[in-house]
Formats: structure tokens, sequence, C-alpha cells
């Protein structure tokens, strides 16, 4: 496989052809900010946070999608870029019930740390409210729609990685909300074989392990990496 | 049929047509039925036979003659003449050709309505009926794919097209040959034709009236089309909101199969090309490309990101040739007249012809066609008649919610793309909304997002949580209780939606703000810091006025 040069915020950075700019700077020590990316699964491209400046484009590019070549040269993090995401996660805190006291994941959010790492101090937008209802029907899992990005990673994960395709998503606009089969509660769910790998990737504390308290739970992303590479890797073989 | 019967079937239905002393053509497409155009047609025929003619005298449907506003119409072919707001009881009048009775309600060509008019999509609606092949075969129809497929080759279609310098009538206005070449020259075995006929636009009827008028147009673009890029499947993607126009295209689909203008082996030769319907559920998004595809696929109606576009990998991951009802219909007109000499109708960087309707504030509103560059207020003034009496013109929507707006300033502005997109608006797909003193800008532009926060797919969060807070901040303002610091949310958001969007609703949903910011700003001053609105539209309590 051929490498590829480009340059990423002013320093050189060699990647593998075909590799996205999101992973080639990953590779090396710059991390571009997302929600919906989970190396592994495929990229909808949908939270807009990684997109990327790169020269000689009029549009923004989704790093994540985007390939790298030769020569390219990519600005991550300009002035505008921060405003973008910093507005992003505003409209996302306004959007639903973000209330990390009182969350499980508290101290361990994806969005929790998006937003402090991006200096979102205040939200200016009016919040919405919404009253979606929680899902606790299954035994050891709960869905909380308020707590949602519609990252739809457990859609992904669920579909792409364990085959059962439980989850989708349903409604649209503001209303979207990820369902379990033909919209059925989860404790009925036929599909669900109870992995809970979407409880693991999900970003925020809409998914949750029904035994955590607030700020109790921490998910596990590990497991992934070890299921997609287990096989190439011999991991079940006892040697 | 092949390549020798066409020309016979013409005749015959010449001749047949000749041979009668009347063509009572009833308007049938939807705007006129719902204003009563079912019973006014069945009176003519019972009158008809009452009077014994029923041999002389054919009654029968057609397509959108324009003047909506003044239906239901019908046409008399022999008179040449087309009566308005016709009831059942001018049914003997109408058949016994007494013209004492439509004092104002006769529009002849010479009308101001027809004069500024040049009808090339429209040229058989009024005058077919489009629920029979025959009327539309006899009328020249099938003749431009007869040649496509037995004299040009694919190369020479292509490059007729590329002379006529036809660009999309979607809206975004992409050059059409330079589309087909690119399906053209992908070597993928299997490609696809589709038509987007997703009109979802408020106060937009193009499409949908080609559809319900004449729709063996759409069909025979279509499969020269195919013919030109190498495609052996099409499909026209309709609303499920528009039954009648999908009752129609059945129809015309399944004449066509029968006469063998679409299907295998197309005029004896060895192209061959089917058209399926494939009908949407009613969302705006899914007249984007991406997502278009992807609901034909039976998937969730959302736009994925582009590239890679659809000429490069489409529907099932083909190369796919997307054009919009109306593109489609010109394409026969430029293999009839060539590429060249369609070339010189309309502007000279957007040739061709343009149909719009015409809605909100104007006396005749509509569907009218006119050469592309046509200035506004010929449009308005002459074809529509001006606004009404006691109001004065403020501005026109084009675009509907992915536009903007053209004030009073613009009116002899040309109408073509490149103008348009100048002065913070586009073409788009046809509508055209007037606003006169009674509108209110600010309440125009908050219709606007809050149709565009319906209609989001929810995938991108710009779009989804963008639009929400946009029309926050505009229902706030029209309320009369806007803040300073909303015209800042307002930029920043707007300037969000259109950098980082994923697909072209997001991406223009602010265009309606951002227009109606740069030419009525006043008007956002008066809501926001007077607590007032000029036009007097908007509700904004009294209490809060003098807390002001």
């Amino acid at each position: 496989m051929s490498v590829r040069t480009l340059e990423i915020d002013g320093s050189t950075v060699t990647a593998l052809e075909g590799q996205s700019i999101f992973n080639a700077a990953w590779d090396s020590g710059i991390h571009i900010p997302r929600l919906c990316h989970v190396g592994g699964l495929a990229d909808p491209g949908a939270c807009r946070l990684c997109l990327v400046e790169i020269e000689g484009q009029k549009k923004l590019q989704p790093s994540c999608l985007t390939k790298v070549s030769e020569g390219m040269v990519v600005r991550t993090n300009t002035d505008a870029l921060k405003s973008y995401r910093k507005l992003i996660v505003e409209l996302l805190f306004a959007e639903r019930n973000h209330v990390c006291s009182v969350c499980v994941l508290d101290g361990a959010c994806e969005l929790q740390d998006l937003a402090s790492a991006l200096g979102v101090d205040h939200v200016r937008f009016k919040p919405q409210y919404p009253k979606f209802e929680v899902d606790i029907s299954h035994a050891r899992f709960g869905l909380d729609p308020n707590r949602c990005i519609l990252c739809t990673r457990c859609v992904r994960v669920c579909d792409e990685i364990e085959g059962a395709h439980t989850w989708d998503v349903a409604g649209r606009g503001r209303n979207s909300r990820v369902i379990l089969d033909l919209d059925e509660p989860w404790g009925e769910s036929e599909s669900c074989t109870g992995c809970g790998k979407c409880v693991q990737l999900c970003p925020t504390g809409a998914l949750f392990l029904k035994d955590k308290t607030v700020a109790e739970m921490r998910k596990d992303r590990s497991f992934l990496r070890y299921i997609v590479t287990a096989r190439e890797k011999k991991l079940w073989i006892s040697t | 049929m092949n390549a020798e019967s066409l020309k016979p079937e013409r005749v015959a239905e010449h001749d047949r047509q000749k041979g009668l002393a009347d063509r009572i053509m009833c308007c049938s497409v939807a705007g006129c039925l719902s204003a009563g155009a079912g019973a006014v047609r069945a009176a003519i025929e019972r009158e008809v036979d009452a009077q014994g003619k029923s041999a002389a005298i054919e009654v029968c449907g057609t397509g959108c003659m324009g003047l909506c506003s003044r239906g239901p119409l019908v046409r008399s072919a022999a008179a040449d003449l087309v009566y308005t707001d016709v009831k059942p009881e001018d049914a003997g009048a109408i058949v016994g050709h007494d013209r004492s009775k439509f004092e104002n309600r006769l529009l002849d060509s010479d009308h101001p309505f027809y004069a500024g008019q040049r009808r090339i999509i429209l040229a058989n609606s009024g005058r077919t009926d489009p629920e029979r092949i025959a009327d539309y075969i006899c009328q020249g129809g099938y003749q431009a794919l007869l040649r496509a497929v037995t004299e040009l080759t694919p190369e020479t279609i292509l490059s007729e097209v590329k002379k006529s310098g036809l660009r999309g009538r979607g809206g975004a206005g992409y050059p059409t040959g330079l589309k087909w070449e690119l399906v053209g020259r992908n070597s993928s075995p299997v490609k696809y034709v589709v038509c987007n006929a997703d009109e979802g636009d408020p106060g937009a009827f193009m499409n949908r009236s080609v559809l319900e008028g004449d729709p063996h147009r759409v069909l025979e673009g279509m499969a020269i089309a195919g013919c030109a890029v190498g495609a052996q499947q099409g499909y026209i993607y309709a609303r499920g909101e528009s039954p009648l126009a999908i009752a129609r295209i059945k129809t015309a689909i399944e004449q066509a199969r029968r006469e063998g203008l679409i299907g295998g082996r197309i005029f004896d030769s060895s192209f061959q090309f089917q058209i399926d319907l494939r009908i949407g559920a009613g969302a705006y998004v899914c007249g984007e490309e991406t997502a278009l595809i992807a609901s034909i696929e039976g998937k969730r109606g959302q736009p994925v990101p582009r590239p890679p576009y659809p000429p490069e990998a489409g529907l099932w991951g083909r190369p796919t040739l997307i054009n919009n009802v109306e593109t489609f219909a010109n394409i026969p007109t430029i293999i009839e007249m060539g590429g060249e000499l369609f070339s010189a109708i309309g502007a000279p960087a957007s040739p061709g012809t343009k149909v719009f309707a015409l809605a909100g504030r104007v006396e005749r509103t509509g569907l009218v066609e006119v050469p592309i560059g046509t200035s506004l207020r010929t449009i308005l003034f002459d074809i529509g008649g001006g606004v009404p009496a006691g109001h004065e013109f403020k501005a026109a929507q084009t675009g509907g919610p992915a536009g903007g707006c053209i004030p009073a300033q613009y009116l002899d502005l040309p109408m073509d793309y490149d103008s348009l997109s100048r002065i913070g608006t586009m073409m788009g797909s046809g509508g055209l909304i007037v606003m006169d003193s009674s509108s209110c800008m600010v309440d125009l532009a908050r219709f606007f997002m809050e149709f565009c926060m319906d209609e989001s797919c929810g995938k991108c969060i710009p779009c989804r949580a963008g639009t929400v807070q946009l029309h926050e901040i505009l229902r706030r303002m029209t309320r009369g209780e806007g803040r300073e610091s909303d015209f800042g949310l307002l930029e920043d958001l707007s300037g969000l939606l259109k950098e980082t969007s994923l697909c072209g609703l997001g991406l223009a949903a602010p265009n309606p703000i951002l227009s109606t910011l740069r030419h009525f700003r006043n008007e956002y001053d008066a809501h926001v810091r007077e607590r007032r609105c000029p036009a007097g539209h908007c509700q904004i309590p009294a209490a809060q006025e003098h807390a002001a």
C-alpha cells in the first residue's frame, strides 16, 4: 500500500493511501472533535463536528469521509471551525435535556467532555425541554431519548457488528428518535440479543445500565476493537 | 410500434380531429378540478348528448391552461377560445358557441395573459388529452425519440443537448449536457435515469401540472436520455400527495409500453428502456438527489454526503442521471429543433423557457411559461395583471424555502439563473410568490423557516437543531418579543447552516432570512426595536408596544 504525504495544521503527516483525514490526523496526534464517528463503523458524516478546511476547496469537508491525497493542505482548528463546533454543541444542549447533574454518565460523557474542551460555558438558545418517554422495560438496559444526540452509533453497531439491526431511527427533524424493532419496548424486542454494544458505544447517558446511579457509569469502548479484530488476531485460539 | 407506423398513426388522429365540428377541452388538472371542473365536464357531455351532437363534438380533458385563479377553464378548439369561471349552467352556451354569455370570461391568444408567454413545456397543455397517447403523437410526439433512436448516435444526442445550453430546471441550474456526459462517459454496464418529480416548494405546482397535463413529453425525454447515456431503466420519483399526477403517469407508461415506445426493441432497434414509477411518502428532503436515491432503494429518505455524486455512484451504487421533470420535458423539443436553434430562445447564458407558478398577491395566479430572461415586471404586471387594486408591490419570492426575495427596485431585472443569484436569490424550480404592502417580510422568513424545521430529516445537527432555533428567534420577533441580541444569533446560526449542513436543505434554509435581512432590514428593526409590524400583519400585543 502506498504512502501519501500531506500537511495537517502546519505539520507534515504521512498517511496510507485510502485513509481518512480524520484517521491520519489522529495517528499523528491531532484529535479532531467528533460525535458520530467510531472507528470500525461506517461513517454517516452527520455530526458535522469533524469538518475541516482543505486548501483549494470552497466547502468544508467531513474529515471522517474525506480521503487523504498527496500534497493536501488541511486545517482542522481555524477560528471559524472552532466557532462552528461551539455552536453545534450549544445547539445540542438546547435541543434535549442534557442535565449533567442528574445523569449516570456525569464525568464520563463525550458531549460533556467536548463542551468543556471547546469552551462552551453557556447556551444562548432557548431550551426545548422535550418530553420523550424513558424506556426501562429491559432487564439490564435503559433508554432515555431526552439525552440522545442522534449520533446513530447504536443503530450502526447493532447492524454492522452484532448483525441484529434492532435499532433504527423513526420520525424526522426535531422529532427523530431511535427505536427498537417496529417501535417496541426494549424488554419485548425479539431481535435484541442483549449484547450491550449499543449501551457501551453511546456517547451520552441516553443508553445506560440500569444498576448505575448518578455519575456512576463508565463506558467500555475497548471491546469494539476486540470484537472487530479478534478474528484476524486469532484471539479465540487458546495457546 | 415501428418507425413506419408512427406517421400513419399521427395522420389518422389528425384526420379524426379535423373531422370533428369541435373539441371541447375541459381542464382536468388539480387546480380546476378542485374548482368544480368535473361537474362542468359532465354538464357539457350531457348537453352534447342532449343536442345529439356526440358524433361531431368531442368532450375531453386536457392539461393546464394557466389561468388557475379563473378556473374551471374550458377551451373550444374550433373557436380557439378559452372560457373562464365556467359553471355547469354554461354548458349550453359553450356547445352552441354563444359568446354573449361570456362577456369578461373569454381568453383568446392575444389576451395579455397569453401574449407575453412562450409555451414549449406547456405547448400541449390545453390542446391535447393527457390520457390519450394518440393525441400526443398527433402533436408530433415521440418523433424526437424516433429520431434519437434511428438517426442519431448517443454522441450526437449529447452534443445537441450540450449545444442547447439547457440548464437543470430543478433549481440549481447545472448544465444538463455536462451531467449527461458524466453519466454517458462512465463505463458501467448498468446505469439509471431518474426523473425527480418530488416537487415540494410551497406554492409551486409546475412539475405536477406538466405530469398531469402532458406526461408523455416527460417519458419521451427520459427515453431519449436513456438512449444518450446508455441506461436501460428509468424511474419517475413522484410525490404521494399528487394522486392525479401518479394516475396520469401510470396511464401514460401503460400506453407507451403497449405501443412499444418504451420497453424492449424500441422502433425495432436494439435500444431498450423501461420506465417505472416510484412514489414518495411526502418528505421535502427526498427532492435532494441522494435522499431520493435512498428512498427509491427502500431506505429511510435521508441524504448522504457527496462525493460520490450520482453520475459516479447513484442508485444501487450505479451511475445515475437525475433530472427534474421540466428538464426532461425540454428534451424532445431540443432534439426536434436542434440544440443550436433552441439556444437562441431565452437568455444567452440560460437558454430556453421557464415555467413559473404565479401565486400570492397578484391578480391572475396560475401557471405561466416565459423565455428565460423575461423581466419580473413583464411576468407580474403584463401577464399576471399586477397586485390587487389599492396595494403596492413589495417583493416576490423565488426558489421557495431555499430561495430569496426580489424587492421592487429589481422589477426590471431579467429572470435568469445568474442575475437572480447576484441579488441573493435563485431561480429555483419555478415558484413565484408575490407579496404586496400587506405582507410582512419577517413573518415570511418565519414561515419558510417553519417549513424547513418540519421538513429537516434530522440527520445532521446544524439543520435539525439550527432550524428549530432560527424559527424560535423569528417567532419571537413576530410576536414583539425579539431582542437586540437576536440579530447576532440569526447571523451566527445562518452562517453555521450555510457552511456546515449536510445537504441542500440545510445549506439553503437560511436564504429567506438572509435575503429579507438584506432588503428589508427596516422591517426587522421595527419588530424588535419599536415592537410594531409595518405591514400590520403580525399580532403584537398593545401592552408591549407601550412597554417599548
